[in-house]
């Protein structure tokens, strides 16, 4: 089970305006501007759930998913995942969670995928029968089979993308969270994930915490939707709860977001 | 008063390690695989530092017999001991030279892709510490059979000797290790700082040059006047290369060669008392970029 109370997080951002003049100044003297980019967040995600999480660009969408991991330590606030801080026991919580950056890669570059899942294996004390089962299990499911003995920096995104979901699950983790998985994939390797998310979803009652800005990804995976924009949370509720009869979600996303002021 | 508060988080810190779950040897190994298959993937580069460090091995042994050939009473060395020295240096490149970090880190560090790295139940110290050794030991292994060959059959005085008896050949395979992990821990040194600094180019550049300087990878340190050689030798930087080099031709024996070891064990203890103390401020107040 994963809460948060009241979590706030400011990062301090070094500003000046154009000019030599003013860099010259800045040199001297720096201006700092704070910018809140989560303002008292709270909410609560049931085992098996799966929650999209959105809102526009710098909502601090990120923000929130590398404080569950335990990345940043946010200014206030309490969180507990499956009862650790993640912040305070970031090791032994690490160890009990997936994560997935859609815009970053896990996989060691030069070398054939299987290497840096051997690699993950070892990293996370994963025994070799269990490995075996899981990288069968995600092979098949993500149709991985050639790709495994390809690098990685010859794959296609939508290739690489099967391939991190699959390293983030090696060790089994009750709870995944992805930051913008679909995040420029083709409308086949959109499907496949999707497809996929919801199955492993299903099969290991996973928790599935999820960023995206594509609304198909949320009208496929997830039943529950928390919206926030400028560091607040301001709706959480079901996708249905926002829709007005048979409008297309972007509409009605773009909607809410004029709606908030966001 | 400083050094005090320093000491304090020094405890604090290891008091808080220890109660981890302790990361499985199997770890290492398996940098050290990764690492390995890594070096076979480039072959091309595999072979062309092979070439180059046997090009570079004898233009150095050039300029020292053109040296030696001026006055070979000043000479701190034999020739046989010079050449054995220049040709492990070159075998060994990739256990010493300061200069070969690993620029992965360093991206990932300015980029963010360190997020991923602190989503691995290691600490970061550690796994950092495993991956660039590892690096160091299959760069050096994948490397170091062609020239230790065909050194050994060169004609006089290319040619590398062999030790002069066993009890050398472990002494010199002791004082490696210890050399190669000072390397390491220094050059943990200069990715901790780069969590301050974001951009690694001045500190990749001082830490460089000062080591290649002061461990001897230009000019052997016995080479150096007196008195300045017996300040370098108590640098961290002498206790890489310098001993494990000058072992093995028994140009560093007896004494001497006991308060070296004593040096390596110290530089090591606390370069990476320092690189942990460094690394646990850096994730306190990392933030990563993006989002």
């Amino acid at each position: 089970m994963i809460v948060m109370k009241n979590i706030c997080k400011t990062y301090k951002v070094a500003k000046r305006n154009a000019g030599f003049k003013e860099a010259a100044r800045s040199f001297f003297r720096r201006e700092y501007e704070n910018v809140q980019a989560l303002d008292h967040i709270s909410f609560t995600v049931q085992d098996g759930e799966t929650v999209g999480y959105i809102g526009p660009n710098g909502a601090g969408k990120s923000t929130t998913i590398k404080i569950l991991s335990g990345i940043l330590t946010p200014d206030s606030g309490e969180c507990l995942v499956d009862g650790r801080t993640p912040w305070k026991n970031r090791i032994d919580h690490v160890a009990q969670i997936g994560v997935v950056f859609g815009q970053r890669s896990q996989l060691w570059w030069d070398v054939p995928v299987i290497d840096s899942f051997e690699l993950l294996r070892d990293i996370y004390s994963v025994p070799h029968a269990a490995y075996r089962d899981n990288l069968d299990e995600l092979t098949e499911l993500l149709d991985l089979g050639e790709l495994l003995r390809t690098p990685a920096r010859q794959l296609s995104l939508g290739q690489r993308m099967r391939c991190e979901l699959a390293a983030s699950l090696l060790h089994s983790p009750k709870i995944l969270f992805l930051d913008e998985p679909t995040i420029g994939l083709d409308a086949v390797s959109k499907i496949a994930v999707r497809e996929f998310i919801v199955k492993r979803n299903q099969t290991h009652n996973t928790t599935v915490l999820l960023t995206t800005h594509d609304m198909q990804d949320i009208e496929a995976i997830t039943k529950r939707i928390i919206l926030i924009g400028k560091g607040r949370l301001l709706l959480d509720g079901s996708l249905e709860d926002i829709r007005r009869g048979g409008e297309d979600i972007d509409k009605t996303v773009a909607e809410l977001y004029r709606s908030y002021e966001i | 008063m400083r050094f005090e508060v320093a000491v304090m988080r020094f405890s604090d810190f290891s008091a808080a390690d220890v109660t981890r779950p302790h990361p499985n040897p199997q770890n290492n190994l398996a940098f050290f695989r990764l690492r390995f298959l890594t070096g076979l993937q480039y072959r091309a580069a595999a072979l062309a530092g092979v070439a180059t460090q046997f090009a570079w091995g004898f233009m150095e042994i050039k300029v020292f017999l053109a040296f030696h050939r001026t006055n070979p009473a000043a000479f701190p060395m034999t020739l046989g001991q010079l050449s054995s020295y220049l040709w492990l240096q070159q075998a060994f490149l990739a256990f010493f030279m300061a200069w070969l970090m690993e620029g992965e880190l360093f991206d990932c560090i300015g980029g963010g892709g360190v997020a991923y790295e602190l989503c691995r139940p290691i600490n970061l110290y550690d796994m950092w510490f495993a991956r660039s050794a590892a690096t160091r030991l299959s760069a050096g292994l994948l490397r170091c059979f062609p020239i230790l060959i065909v050194a050994a059959f060169l004609p006089e005085p290319y040619r590398m000797h062999a030790p002069a008896d066993p009890v050398t050949a472990l002494l010199f395979l002791l004082t490696m290790v210890l050399g190669l992990l000072v390397t390491v821990a220094v050059c943990m040194i200069v990715y901790m700082l780069t969590f301050f600094t974001i951009s690694p180019l001045g500190l990749r550049l001082l830490f460089s040059m000062a080591a290649e300087f002061f461990q001897g990878a230009v000019i052997p340190l016995p080479f150096f006047p007196r008195p300045i050689q017996a300040v370098m030798e108590l640098s961290p930087f002498a206790a890489m290369q310098n001993v494990p080099l000058r072992v093995y031709s028994g140009n560093l024996a007896g004494h001497a060669l006991l308060r070296a070891v004593a040096l390596q064990l110290f530089w090591i203890f606390a370069l990476v008392m320092l690189g942990k103390w460094l690394n646990a401020l850096a994730i306190k107040k990392t933030t990563v970029q993006g989002g």
